[in-house]
């Protein structure tokens, strides 16, 4: 239907719960999800009387939520106390504590542009664009990004599953 | 692509979300109430009830959510918690323990004549009914019947404001935009008809 308001924002909540969820699940863990969903969603209600209709819902909600990882770690790091290994854990390289095993943890462990390209196309299932756009970067650069990102995995597991 | 490999559960993300709507303060909260005359939503906002549709004589909960969220706010979420008062009244006035509502009501969705009428309309006792005509008086409009009878089918908190109590000179029905049988099991329960 032609809209000029925003749907109602429960069909939005119902529309993308499972994806940010599941983007969220990826890069933060499924321990500190529902934090960063909560702040995610509380984030897009407040802004969401400036969504203009036709613009794509799922990459802005997303954006917001990568937002909400990046605070997350941020604050990670500033709890982690350095002394001796512990100053990669202070820079924010510490892998979140998780149950998935292997592949996300590895995510995880990748400098923060990397790690944000790669979760945001490969776990939210966004654009190069998009990707950029919710990074701050060009789509040059956030290709790259996600190139070297997964490089960098493949380089670590050693596997073709990635 | 990578997105199968993360564990995942929907459940998990149905109940974050349930969470969510717990705990945020929406412009608009709302729940799906059954009441003997039918599904009603109804709605409030910080103001008090905003709207309480008959579900089926609306387009459904999908096309009332959407009319709210271009006239009222589209910050809507599904609260029931936050609709507790309007269930309990509710249920209480249809099974005979109450005569007159308590809840405060958000005008936004009438017009300032459609205020001044349905204010009248409340004024009309539990039991008791009133005519067209003497309701546009009480409103300030002695001629304006016909305009009584457009605001009064625009009430967007039917029940609650009584509009059901509002008959024709002469004992007829008139019009009710819920469908006439609403309005006659609504007489039925306050011991009219």
């Amino acid at each position: 239907m032609l809209r000029v308001t925003p749907r109602p924002f429960q069909r939005f909540l119902d529309a993308h719960r499972e994806d940010v969820w599941r983007y969220l699940a990826a890069a933060v863990g499924r321990h500190d999800a529902d934090d960063c969903f909560q702040e995610t969603f509380m984030a897009a209600l407040r802004a969401y009387p400036d969504l203009r209709p036709g613009s794509n819902e799922r990459a802005w909600v997303l954006t917001i939520a990568h937002r909400k990882t990046v605070d997350h770690f941020r604050a990670r790091a500033r709890r982690a106390v350095p002394a001796g290994d512990d100053l990669l854990e202070a820079a924010g390289f510490d892998p979140p504590a998780r149950d998935e095993g292997g592949l996300w943890a590895r995510v995880g462990a990748l400098p923060p542009k990397q790690r944000g390209a790669v979760l945001l196309r490969y776990a939210g299932d966004l654009t190069h664009a998009e990707v950029a756009l919710a990074l701050g970067c060009t789509e040059e650069a956030a290709r790259r990004s996600a190139h070297e990102g997964l490089k960098r995995l493949r380089e670590d597991l050693g596997d073709a599953r990635v | 692509m990578l997105v199968s490999e993360v564990e995942f559960d929907p459940a998990d993300a149905a109940a974050a979300a349930v969470r969510f709507a717990v705990r945020a303060e929406p412009d608009v909260a709302y729940a799906v109430i059954g009441t003997p005359v039918g599904t009603l939503v109804a709605a409030t906002t910080t103001r008090g009830l905003v709207r309480l549709a008959y579900e089926d004589d609306n387009g459904g909960v999908d096309a009332i959510l959407d009319r709210l969220a271009q006239r009222v706010s589209p910050r809507i979420l599904e609260a029931p918690a936050r609709l507790d008062a309007v269930r309990r009244e509710l249920e209480e006035y249809f099974a005979g323990a109450r005569t007159s509502f308590d809840l405060p009501i958000d005008w936004t969705l009438t017009s300032r004549f459609g205020r001044e009428v349905l204010r009248a309309c409340s004024a009309i006792p539990f039991g008791e009914t009133a005519t067209y005509a003497q309701l546009a008086t009480l409103a300030g409009s002695p001629n304006g019947s016909r305009a009584t009878g457009n605001a009064l089918g625009a009430n967007p908190v039917p029940i609650v404001v009584p509009c059901h109590r509002v008959l024709r000179t002469g004992g007829g029905l008139g019009g009710y935009t819920g469908g006439l049988h609403r309005k006659e099991a609504l007489l039925a329960v306050e011991g009219r008809r």
